[in-house]
């Protein structure tokens, strides 16, 4: 504080060969990280430019080289076969797995915040496992456990596996909404005479409301987008991704593109239509 | 008075029961449905897999049919013949992740410091970070292996300028691996490091200056250290799914000096049906996870982060 | 807020609110004893005050009340009914808590009507227009919390706690987060709305003047225990301990011996150092042996040059005035007397400016009445000020 005072009161008396030079720095460092980060952006984004690209590509069967425009693929995204049914199986997996990850996921995450008991360290160190292990060693041990079962493979295995691996990131995701919230509101809820369970649907539910919502976003795009843990758990059953990577050797049709573009535009559609939302809210707030 | 009386009635029935064993169950109720997922779904299949590892063939059976048994040379068999390609998983991983910190730092500090209190901008950067996930990860890679195929821009350009010899080429590499690695797992690096910067208060930034620090030392001495929590948690998040990658090998790798762990664990598990080879190098690979990860989190000093 | 709240006041029959009872009432977390058989009875209809600095108990005595805690030993009734071991919600207290805790979810009107909907009650609708009248925020019942000013919370969730009828009515801390100008408006019309609705309050604060403005009575913790506990002018004009004469306000506090007793005018002949200072009986913690003989400053009064003390009065010095700070209605000074320490006088500026300068030589008088006798094992500044943890 007597710091920035002092500084005021100085400004005009710092010695400027000093100061000269490092103003210049300074200023060539405005310019090169921000470049540098616009770089970094392109690196990032031109793969899915690429990607959106050649949806549009009349390609035929192997979309690799560009052949000219059209819209076909677009007018007729499931012309290709077996690409609408892989698109369909993997929504169908994102969904139920995101549903139960999150249900898990969120009950963990508010115990571990609101209760101290013995062996939460324990459980911490089960939830974060999962995390630090790699996908293909996920995905083998399920199938290891899944071929000794006999247990045959498809959509339940597919749910199973993905179910474990989003768990934890739910658990991440919404703990940190847990801790955020005031401990003193579910004890004014106690104090207003609503039980436990009141406390938490009036009370403690709806304001983990946006966490629980990040986190279920995270585990579905998390299912929707797996190659490696699904390939080991699914046998023949088929999602999106796994059929992209084995018709690679052969070629992946351009309806492939259209679907993840179409995903890809509602996704960022959905994200900034929040953001845009968020913001002009908190502007009306604030002009209140 | 009245209403002390009518709740204190319908009160008397309700705390029969102590309340203070209620309370204890209630973390049960909630941590126990999670818990027993992740004991049934994660413990015991690396029980599983443990096992697995150290069966031996039926004798006389078919191809792909084991038995129970405490084969420990599993493990000597499979290191000896699959080191190399371990070994080479943590040098990509470990470049991966120094390539995506020295990409991702720099936007992360643009989003998070430079585009400070403009919030719009701000949150379409952080779209623009996680757009890529948006998209499939395997046609994102294979559009970098187009993207630095033979005939195409880059290549050409490079060419063109020397940069590259003439009978060069970036498919097919190990430079096409670890940039393939790097791409897919940037935005893994970037995010924590956005939520660590963000938190950080500006003031301290202007009292860095303030005490004659220029911008560079304010950045080792000030930004750095305080972002820290959010370089652990991008590095392990790049880390670990890059060493245990395989679709970045195997789409954009040749099979000679490019194979990783995983390529040879999915190979030994789906192609030769040599399940205890490939479990045997599953454990090798999750063990060594752990011991780098606990080691490295111990050292950087953030052990609350798990 | 000049309106008369029917609503609140009116099922109120008979005597507000219902008497609070704790008895032997302990609380240690693991090694740590915050409250200390704490033993306490708080009258029904009346403004209590708990008192003490931060750590002292206060709060946890508080959450043990409201059922946010539970005691590891000991009892606490409501209305002569036992609620030990009964839940927060079970009780039919309220809480206004420090942070105000409303709900930032729900509108100003839906955080009021909260506990009126938990506790089925009828007609909720028109309860929380009539609490809302009462703390003057009608017209901001579709307001979110976060929209409001710190006062505005601060009354709403007053409004939230008394809209319930509570049997007794928790306030912690609940004026710490308002500015002093604010805060001093929101002391009276708290103890206005006190009188209007006539519950039992209790009041948990570390500042001494809202405690002496606001309550009937006021228990001042110290430790886990209850230091004394009396009335306001009670606790000030005769502190037993070096604590709350410390904490209440200020004291001049000086070591001495009890060497005679005058039994017939009721007064202990002190030595202090070779002085020899006259303390009622009646005013003193112990009769005989070592004790701490205390005044008020502004019951001192300077003797400068030739002035002379007058009849019943104890004069301790010559010393040497090292400050004089002049704060408009009083001038402060401070004496500094070798051997005994440095004494704060306070004196009403009936004539303008200070009349003694710093260097002067003075002695202090103060009537035999005021002087106060204290246990002499107890540390001279316990319970002042420490200028590390106040604001």
């Amino acid at each position: 504080m007597t710091a920035v005072l002092d500084r005021a009161g100085e400004s005009t008396a710092a010695p400027s060969p000093v100061r000269t030079p490092r103003r210049q720095r300074r200023r060539l460092g405005d310019v090169i990280v921000p470049v540098f980060a616009a770089l970094a952006f392109v690196y990032l984004l031109v793969p899915v430019a690429y990607t959106v690209v050649f949806s549009f590509n009349d390609a035929g069967k192997t979309n690799l080289v560009w052949q000219g425009f059209t819209l076909d693929n677009w007018q007729n995204p499931c012309g290709a076969p077996q690409v609408c049914e892989a698109f369909a199986n993997s929504l169908q997996v994102g969904v139920v797995s995101t549903l139960i990850a999150t249900a898990l996921g969120t009950l963990v995450a508010i115990a571990l915040v609101r209760f101290r008991f013995r062996g939460r360290a324990s459980a911490n160190l089960l939830i974060f496992l999962p995390m630090s292990t790699p996908e293909v060693v996920l995905g083998a041990a399920l199938l290891a456990q899944f071929l000794t079962l006999r247990v045959p493979l498809g959509f339940g295995t597919v749910v199973a596996a993905h179910v474990l691996f989003c768990i934890s990131f739910v658990v991440v995701t919404v703990k940190a909404r847990v801790a955020s919230l005031d401990p003193a509101l579910e004890e004014a809820a106690a104090d207003l005479y609503a039980s436990p369970w009141q406390a938490f649907w009036r009370v403690t539910f709806p304001l983990l409301i946006p966490g629980i919502a990040a986190a279920a976003l995270l585990a579905f795009s998390l299912s929707f987008d797996d190659f490696i843990v699904t390939n080991f758990t699914s046998g023949s059953y088929t999602t999106f991704p796994k059929f992209v990577y084995v018709s690679a050797t052969r070629g992946i049709p351009p309806q492939a593109n259209v679907i993840s573009s179409f995903m890809f535009v509602l996704a960022l559609a959905i994200v900034v239509l929040v953001q845009v939302l968020g913001y002009a809210r908190s502007k009306k707030l604030r002009g209140r | 008075m009245s209403i002390t009386a009518a709740l204190g009635d319908s009160v008397a029935g309700v705390a029969a029961e102590p309340p203070r064993r209620r309370a204890r169950r209630a973390h049960l109720v909630l941590l126990g449905p999670g818990l027993i997922y992740l004991v049934l779904f994660f413990v015991v299949p690396v029980g599983a897999l443990l096992a697995t590892s150290l069966y031996v063939p039926v004798p006389g059976g078919d191809v792909g049919e084991y038995q129970p048994a405490f084969h420990w040379q599993n493990y000597v068999d499979a290191l000896a013949q699959f080191w190399p390609a371990l070994l080479r998983s943590f040098w990509f991983a470990f470049l991966a992740t120094v390539a995506a910190l020295v990409i991702g730092y720099p936007m992360a500090y643009v989003i998070a410091v430079r585009a400070r209190g403009r919030k719009l901008l701000q949150g379409l950067l952080l779209v623009l970070v996680v757009a890529p996930f948006f998209t499939s990860f395997i046609l994102r890679t294979i559009a970098w292996k187009q993207i630095l195929a033979d005939d195409a821009f880059v290549v050409t350009a490079m060419h063109f300028l020397h940069l590259l010899p003439a009978d060069a080429r970036l498919t097919a590499t190990p430079f096409a691996v670890v940039s393939g690695l790097t791409y897919n797992f940037l935005p893994f690096m970037v995010l924590p490091i956005f939520a660590a910067l963000e938190r950080l208060d500006p003031r301290l930034l202007e009292a860095g200056a303030d005490l004659y620090a220029s911008p560079v030392t304010t950045f080792r001495t000030v930004t750095w250290p305080l972002s820290m929590p959010g370089v652990v948690a991008g590095t392990l998040l790049v880390f670990i799914p890059a060493a245990g990658d395989y679709v970045n090998a195997s789409l954009l790798g040749n099979n000679t000096n490019t194979t990783m762990i995983g390529q040879v664990i999915d190979a030994r598990f789906f192609k030769v049906l040599d399940y205890p080879t490939a479990a045997s190098l599953s454990v090798v690979l999750m063990v060594a996870i752990l011991v780098l990860v606990g080691a490295y989190v111990r050292r950087s000093g953030t052990e609350d982060l798990l | 807020m000049t309106s008369t709240s029917s609503a609140v006041t009116a099922d109120a029959t008979g005597a507000g609110g219902a008497a609070l009872e704790l008895e032997g009432v302990t609380k240690a977390f693991g090694q740590f004893v915050a409250v200390d058989d704490l033993t306490l009875t708080v009258p029904s209809g009346s403004f209590f005050a708990l008192l003490g600095p931060s750590g002292c108990g206060k709060t946890t005595t508080l959450r043990m009340v409201a059922g946010l805690e539970q005691p590891t030993a000991g009892t606490i009734a409501l209305g002569g009914r036992d609620v030990t071991g009964t839940r927060a919600h079970q009780r039919p207290v309220n809480t206004v808590f420090q942070s105000y805790a409303l709900f930032p979810h729900l509108t100003v009107g839906e955080n009021v009507a909260f506990g009126l909907k938990r506790s089925k009650a009828k007609d909720v609708a028109a309860r929380v227009v009539d609490g809302l009248d009462l703390v003057e925020l009608g017209h901001l019942a579709d307001r979110k919390p976060a929209q409001l000013s710190g006062g505005q919370q601060q009354r709403v969730a007053l409004a939230r706690a008394l809209v319930n009828r509570p049997a007794l009515l928790l306030l912690d801390e609940p004026l710490g987060a308002l500015d002093l100008k604010l805060r001093r408006q929101m002391q009276l019309e708290l103890k206005r709305i006190q009188t209007e609705v006539g519950l039992t309050f209790v009041h948990v604060t570390h500042d001494q003047e809202e405690a002496m403005t606001m309550a009937d009575t006021v228990a001042v913790m110290n430790h886990g225990r209850i230091e004394q506990l009396g009335s306001p002018a009670e606790l000030y004009e005769l502190p037993r301990t070096a604590f709350v004469a410390n904490f209440l306000g200020q004291s001049n506090l000086v070591a001495g011996t009890v060497t005679e007793r005058l039994t017939k005018r009721g007064l202990l002949g002190v030595d202090v150092r070779g002085t020899r200072v006259l303390v009622p009986a009646a005013r003193a913690v112990r009769t005989d042996g070592a004790v701490l003989v205390g005044a008020r400053p502004e019951k001192m009064r300077l003797l400068v040059g030739d002035q002379t003390p007058g009849r019943g009065e104890n004069v301790l010095g010559p010393g040497t005035v090292t400050d004089v700070s002049f704060l408009g209605v009083s001038t402060q000074y401070q004496v500094e007397i070798p051997g005994l320490g440095t004494f704060g006088v306070f004196a009403q500026n009936l004539v303008g400016g200070a009349t003694v300068t710093v260097g002067t030589s003075a002695r202090l008088a103060w009537a035999v009445d005021f002087t106060f006798g204290l246990d002499g094992a107890q540390a001279r500044d316990d319970g002042a000020v420490d200028l590390d943890d106040e604001l």
